[in-house]
């Protein structure tokens, strides 16, 4: 029938693991070949637009003769049927309960696809994953059935799993609720329904096999296991209502949760770092990346270089204050201000100090590099342009107030905002291009964005300027100010704010298309990662929505405030908290 | 003083705002450095991003307006205003384009439509253009978008004043260096066209049989015929709380635009409309076509068309 092998994609320099799925096109006719090409390749395309945490990313697909090849995300895991077989009997109920709404969860995900739904088919335990962290990932879609023909009997889906109508060709949401009901049973059993007679689920009741099992999880299993599909549960989303009363009651759950918020909280328990690093003061900048490597300025006056993969410490250099700014990797050097007053420019690979440069006020802009300078604001009031080589100062300009925001350069033009309430562009002569005024101080950082900067003030309004010109496009105003640097996707625009919330406006008609309430301020910038928007508040909290709904994917809170931005490499968001540690998280 | 020096005093000269400029910072230990102010400048090759275009953009427009075959009267009414001039050292095209479709019984439908015309051209070109030709050229304090918003508010309270049941579509482009801002209310369309020719609507129209079509309640063969099809849900003047569309984008570098009334739109078929488009011809002939094959077939309602393209 195929395999599945585990390969390399050698177009990306970096080593890039995928998992690549064969299937053997066995038609001998060949029109009916071509029918087979022509499915496998609309389930890829559908595939490739789906989006959840629970399914693997389509990378590509492609047919070679008689062979069809799909490029998928490769999913460390370990499949239910072999847990099973580990356990030699029946697992835990409050495991499978725990898994079951997660399946539920993405089954309703996939049921309610505009403009169709799309049906698993194949929803049994050798195709659910689970990984270190007692994630579910479902694997191998009914994509792969495509190509089982001929054969009398043979059929879409797993015999034992698959219920009656879908013997008669049917592919309806309410067959996965099925074949997941199926899957419970054998899970919570330890009966193989392949190995059974068909559809004899009610001579073999789970708890006589398991008298474990609790009898309101039984009754959930027999109602996915209806014969008649009208008497199954209605979707997926009743089911996985349904399993989380039964976590209320057995006291898995001991609150009275929302689904959203149940189906959370369970993601929430395996939500753990993969590592932490603990400074000796709080962490209120942000982390930088440079092949493998985690640079982060802490108040202990340290800048640490940890291993990213590890959390390893490998070198730190003192400043002789705290670190706030973000540092800036160029070449083989690190950059950054500190409340010192100094621009520090150190080595990468061992800390030692190359140079620094002093202003006259504490620094906690972040600096950027361009053109063979350094672009970096300072509480003296100033923007100052230094050479990287040598650290001197190649001109400077005062903007007025103090200069906490961190300056972009972008066509040969410089970007930044001061405390007094402008937003500066200047050329690389140090002339003034462009000023525009808000009402109050512009801490947060400039955006660019197709020609446009996007940029917050403290007077609650996010605006959309002309980067040539410095004219408003459109103000957007929140209900209070902000010093969130907002960052742009797709058709939406990304920005925290103090009124707690997170907003996700209409970059083209500047409307609200969702926001997002904390319970406390968001001054940290949120970065969208695969179809994902990060952000934390001063709750200690970091969040991850869905960019496109603003649907929590999880949350999970440190010890402290988060001030700074989280950064994200490789599946790992990094964030500092002022409870001192720097966090590796699971993005 | 060193040349740096020199040519950053020269430079100072012709700085808007003196007491902000920038400054070379001598009481540092180390001095400034003549080769790498000399560096930067030597060096534009510094787009790590898309670099705005700047190179000698033109735009051709061409423009029309028909009563049509079965009307005696025009309610149409169009405003068309392009301009070109440097702002800031660069080259700073400004244009103005607005298509406004009246409807009312008595002469209230052109009362209302010029009236449109009239209020958003003046209040835009009194917030936008007008600063830009000052002696000391500053942008407005409002952004394009709210600059629209309360032009049109304006307008509807105008129409509402002095045509008494009157009304009027009104759709506006208004283009400024790289930005493109459009305001929109009713069924008049604006698409942009793209380099091979085919259209794409950018406005949505205020219409209810079109919104029953979204819903998916009548089909588009039901649309054609439905006894209510002029019927809008948006309209100026109509005392009704509306909200226009505004929707702000990066300007079309190449390709280009097409304002026009439901006159056009809804009586010459998009391949029709694309077919003319894509003849080359210039953009005065490629709108006289336009409305001739409106005319052509029946002319049921006044037809205006504004055809605008960018050419660097």
């Amino acid at each position: 029938m195929g395999a599945v092998y585990r390969a390399q994609d050698l177009r990306f320099n970096v080593k890039k693991i995928v998992a690549v799925k064969e299937m053997i096109n066995q038609a001998t006719d060949e029109d009916m070949r071509r029918t087979i090409i022509e499915n496998f390749e609309r389930e890829a395309n559908i595939l490739a637009t789906v989006n959840h945490p629970a399914i693997p990313t389509i990378y590509d697909y492609f047919t070679l003769g008689a062979r069809s090849y799909l490029v998928m995300e490769f999913i460390q895991g370990v499949n239910l049927e072999t847990k099973l077989h580990e356990a030699g009997g029946p697992l835990d109920e409050e495991m499978v309960i725990g898994w079951a709404i997660a399946l539920c969860d993405v089954l309703d995900y996939l049921h309610t696809q505009d403009p169709e739904p799309i049906i698993f088919r194949d929803v049994k335990p050798a195709n659910i994953l689970i990984n270190k962290k007692n994630q579910i990932t479902l694997v191998d879609f009914g994509i792969a059935k495509t190509f089982q023909t001929g054969a009398k009997g043979t059929m879409i889906g797993t015999e034992g799993y698959s219920p009656p109508e879908q013997y008669r060709g049917e592919a309806t949401p309410k067959v996965d609720i099925y074949a997941l009901g199926a899957t419970l049973h054998h899970l919570l059993s330890g009966q193989d329904p392949r190995t059974e007679p068909p559809f004899t689920w009610d001579e073999r009741p789970i708890r006589e096999a398991n008298p474990k099992v609790s009898s309101a999880a039984e009754a959930i299993v027999n109602t996915a296991l209806a014969y008649n599909p009208s008497d199954r549960f209605a979707s997926a989303a009743d089911m996985r209502k349904a399993l989380i009363g039964v976590a209320q009651q057995t006291g898995m759950l001991t609150e009275e949760l929302s689904i959203a918020q149940a189906t959370q909280y369970l993601q929430d328990q395996s939500h753990s770092p993969h590592w932490t690093f603990k400074c000796e003061d709080e962490i209120r900048g942000s982390a930088s990346y440079h092949n493998g490597v985690i640079f982060i300025g802490s108040y202990d006056h340290n800048m640490y270089a940890l291993d990213s993969s590890s959390g390893e410490f490998i070198w730190k250099y003192p400043a002789r204050g705290g670190v706030v700014s973000k540092p800036a990797v160029h070449e083989s050097r690190l950059f950054f201000g500190s409340v010192d007053r100094y621009i520090h420019a150190i080595s990468i690979r061992n800390g030692k100090r190359v140079w620094r440069q002093s202003t006259e006020g504490a620094i906690y802009s972040s600096p950027c590099v361009a053109e063979g300078h350094l672009f970096v604001g300072s509480d003296d009031e100033y923007l100052h342009v230094i050479n990287i080589i040598n650290g001197r100062e190649a001109w400077r300009t005062n903007l007025g107030a103090r200069v906490r925001s961190s300056p972009i350069v972008i066509s040969d033009l410089i970007y930044i905002g001061s405390e007094n309430g402008e937003i500066h562009c200047y050329d690389f002569s140090g002339n003034i291009k462009w000023r525009t005024s808000s009402k109050r101080a512009v801490t947060a950082s400039p955006y660019f964005h197709n020609n446009v900067i996007y940029i917050s003030s403290m007077d609650s309004v996010l605006y959309a300027i002309d980067a040539q010109s410095g004219w408003v496009i459109w103000r957007y105003r929140m209900e209070n100010g902000s010093i969130s640097t907002p960052t742009a996707h797709d058709n939406y625009i990304y920005v925290g704010s103090t009124d707690g919330k997170l907003y996700c406006i209409n970059i083209k008609s500047s409307k609200k298309v969702w926001d997002f309430q904390t319970e406390n301020q968001v001054n940290s910038s949120p970065v969208v990662y695969k179809g994902a928007v990060y952000f934390c508040n001063t709750d200690g909290l970091i969040f991850s929505l869905d960019a496109q709904t603003g649907r929590l994917r999880w949350k999970y809170e440190t010890g402290g405030p988060i001030t700074g931005n989280p950064i994200i490499v490789n599946d790992t968001v990094y964030i500092g908290s002022t409870d001192h540690k720097l966090y590796a998280l699971p993005a | 003083m060193n040349i740096s020096d020199l040519l950053q005093s020269i430079k100072n000269l012709f700085q808007p705002v003196p007491e902000k400029q920038a400054e070379s910072r001598t009481s540092d230990p180390a001095p400034p450095q003549t080769a790498v102010t000399a560096e930067l400048e030597l060096d534009p090759a510094a787009a790590d991003d898309t670099p705005p275009s700047h190179a000698q953009l033109h735009i051709n427009v061409g423009y029309g307006l028909s009563t049509g075959k079965q009307r005696n009267h025009n309610e149409d009414a169009y405003f068309t205003l392009t301009t070109t001039f440097t702002y800031n050292e660069n080259e700073l095209p400004v244009g103005l384009y607005i298509i406004a479709d009246g409807m009312g019984g008595h002469r209230n439908g052109e009362i209302a439509s010029e009236l449109a015309i009239r209020t958003v051209a003046e209040y835009v070109l009194k917030e936008i253009y007008s600063p830009l030709m000052s002696r000391d050229p500053k942008p407005s304090e409002y952004s394009f978008q709210e600059v629209f918003q309360l032009a049109i508010e304006e307008a509807n309270h105008e129409i509402i004043q002095n045509s008494y049941g009157g009304g009027t579509t009104l759709t506006a482009v208004l283009i400024v260096g790289d930005q493109m801002t459009i305001a929109h209310v009713g069924d008049s369309r604006i698409y942009q066209i793209d380099e091979e020719g085919t259209l794409e609507a950018l406005t949505r129209d205020h219409s209810l049989v079109k919104r029953l079509q979204e819903l998916g309640q009548i089909t588009s063969d039901e649309a054609a015929v439905h006894p209510q099809r002029n019927v809008l849900y948006r309209a100026l003047g109509q005392g009704e709380p509306f909200e226009p569309e505004l929707i702000s984008s990066p300007r079309p570098s190449s390709g280009g635009l097409l304002v026009c009334s439901d006159g056009l739109w809804s009586i010459v078929p998009q391949k029709t409309l694309t077919e003319i488009i894509q003849a080359g011809l210039s953009t005065q002939q490629t709108c006289d076509r336009l409305i001739d094959a409106a005319n052509l077939a029946g002319g049921p309602d006044n037809i205006s068309a504004i055809y605008i393209e960018f050419s660097n």
